[in-house]
């Protein structure tokens, strides 16, 4: 990794935006790198957009203000398509990660995107959620997809942490391990066939 | 020591939980604490030690600040090592009792989530409230980062309990930045902190029964002023254990601390002078600036009390001219405290250089890369003119 890999997540207070990035700095902190991650606090309300950032680098990282030019974005509401420009900042090299049902050109139209640079990947990170889990949290799928899009490191790593956090956060409920396991797998397949 | 070096676990924690995990390993006898908000994080994290069993604190949910800063003394001069929490207004409304603190000589650690003051209603990062306990007599000493947090905190308990020194102290961490913000932090093994911290043996206990004593008489014009000259010569004397102790802890775990930290100023014509978390990102400025053939550098004030002036004069020595950045202003209408106080030492420099004051961040405004890169160029434009400093600027600011 060359350079200072930055990240944005968007999601709605409760869909696990802040734990994605969270998840995300941990899960590369194991596997050696240099990370951030940290929100940006507005009023806290379930359903009210909120942001999260990453940093993830090979050396260390000194730099404390919010994240302007991410290359990276992850979008966990789909709703959010024409409300909030989530391409702000974005270079021409950026990767765009959208939870929804749509094919990325479908999704391309609807945000009216001009730069054929850019990268959008789709996956359907609710249903996945929903289907595994039996909840419609995007996060951890949309974890799995990232890890996919950014090759920070390898699927088989990123299950083996966020499987020792989550077994601390859902203490005897091994049910919803297991179906975050699957979620951010089936999510990480679904990024690399696109 | 080279045991203690190598068994250093790295791992991503936030700045509230880097410190929660700093106060687990030093294992106070007391934590008293207002549960509510402006508490910080840390406070409820530690508190979950204290149910897990991890820790055999004695925790007390007291009804506010004032009461939890008056519970701390209580134990302390019972001869507990006590600590507590606080962030903001909970410090402003601790301000009577941070007085009788340092006034009783009680070696008080405690962690400060750097947050504004009312009004109008913010919670997010400046330095007004510690600033504005500046003179109450503790020791301050701020934090870059998660990792300068919980290495501050473990040698500030070393600190404050000194016999040369039995003064309280206020370790900071810019709120939310660093508080909520996750980072690599190499965290020391729980016993190589035990035996570094040791175990405490306050001189004066209340409750050694057998030596019966007073702490807080009246003193009134007989002894009040003698005391206050103990006090300080107390936090002069700060000054050689807290290197010492630096020292120390050095050896421990491989990181060196100063009163001051000089980044890239070998050569430097420019500087400037910050502190928290923005030193940071200053840092990664300079490394751009430096690339692109800027002779600049920066000096991070860690110990702001008791205040560096020599070691500043000293990395100022070759400086032209010097950009000084506030995260809160003094309204005295001479610029914010860090200004104020370096040039007031400055002025028994034998280099002085051309100052001016950044007045910064004020209630979580974000202080990007491109505005400190402004700040650079304007005082190497102070440094290469004619042009007088003195100056007060607000930094990010809207017109």
């Amino acid at each position: 990794m060359a350079e200072m890999l930055e990240i944005r997540w968007h999601g709605r207070g409760g869909q696990g935006a802040k734990t994605a990035a969270l998840l995300l700095a941990e899960a590369a902190a194991a596997v050696g790198k240099y990370v951030q991650a940290f929100p940006e606090y507005g009023p806290e309300r379930m359903g009210a957009p909120v942001v999260s950032y990453n940093r993830i680098s090979d050396k260390p990282i000194t730099i404390h203000s919010a994240v302007q030019f991410p290359r990276f974005v992850a979008v966990l509401d789909p709703s959010f398509i024409g409300a909030i420009d989530f391409t702000a900042g974005i270079p021409k090299s950026g990767v765009l990660l959208i939870n929804s049902s749509d094919s990325s050109n479908v999704i391309r139209q609807r945000m009216q995107l001009r730069c054929d640079t850019i990268k959008v990947y789709t996956l359907d990170a609710s249903q996945i959620s929903q289907a595994t889990i039996g909840r419609p949290i995007p996060n951890t799928p949309m974890l799995g997809a990232m890890v996919a899009a950014t090759g920070i490191m390898g699927i088989e790593e990123l299950l083996l942490d966020t499987r020792n956090r989550l077994e601390k956060k859902f203490r005897g409920r091994p049910e919803l391990i297991e179906g975050n396991m699957v979620a951010i797998t089936q999510a990480y397949e679904e990024v690399q066939r696109q | 020591m080279a045991m203690a070096l190598e068994a250093q676990k790295t791992t991503a924690l936030t700045g509230n939980e880097a410190a929660a995990t700093a106060l687990r390993q030093i294992e106070p006898d007391v934590v008293a604490a207002y549960p509510i908000t402006p508490q910080t994080e840390i406070v409820q994290l530690f508190s979950t030690f204290v149910s897990d069993g991890l820790v055999k604190t004695e925790f007390a949910a007291v009804e506010s600040e004032h009461s939890a800063m008056s519970a701390t003394i209580g134990a302390a001069a019972a001869g507990a090592r006590a600590m507590t929490a606080t962030s903001s207004n909970g410090l402003a409304f601790m301000w009577e009792m941070l007085y009788i603190a340092a006034g009783l000589r009680i070696p008080i650690v405690m962690p400060v989530v750097n947050r504004a003051l009312s009004a109008p209603i913010n919670i997010h990062c400046d330095h007004s409230d510690t600033m504005g306990a500046r003179d109450a007599g503790w020791i301050q000493i701020y934090s870059e980062n998660a990792q300068e947090m919980y290495d501050n905190l473990i040698q500030a308990v070393r600190i404050a309990e000194h016999p040369e020194v039995l003064l309280p102290i206020m370790v900071t961490i810019d709120g939310f930045i660093i508080s909520h913000g996750m980072e690599n932090v190499e965290l020391l093994q729980d016993q190589v902190v035990r035996d570094f911290v040791g175990e405490y043996h306050f001189p004066y206990p209340l409750l050694d029964i057998e030596h019966p004593k007073t702490i807080g008489p009246l003193t009134l014009q007989d002894f009040y002023f003698e005391h206050k000259r103990e006090q300080a010569e107390a936090m002069q004397r700060s000054k050689a254990v807290i290197t010492v102790i630096a020292d120390d802890f050095a050896r421990l775990s491989g990181r060196q601390y100063g009163f001051v930290e000089c980044y890239k100023m070998k050569g430097a014509k420019y500087a400037l002078v910050v502190l928290g978390s923005t030193a940071g990102t200053a840092k990664y400025v300079v490394d751009e600036l430096r690339q692109e053939g800027e002779q600049c550098g920066l000096v991070k004030i860690r110990v702001f009390r008791p205040f560096p002036g020599p070691e500043l004069c000293k990395a100022l020595a070759d400086i032209k001219a010097v950009g000084i950045m506030d995260r809160s202003d003094s309204f005295s209408t001479q610029g914010g405290p860090v200004f104020a106080e370096t040039k007031a030492a400055l002025y028994q420099a034998s280099n002085q250089p051309k100052c001016v004051n950044y007045i910064y961040g004020l209630g979580g405004r974000d202080i990007e890369p491109s505005l400190i890169r402004q700040a650079f160029m304007e005082v190497k434009d102070l440094a290469t003119s004619n042009a007088v400093g003195g100056g007060i600027r607000h930094l990010g600011v809207r017109e």
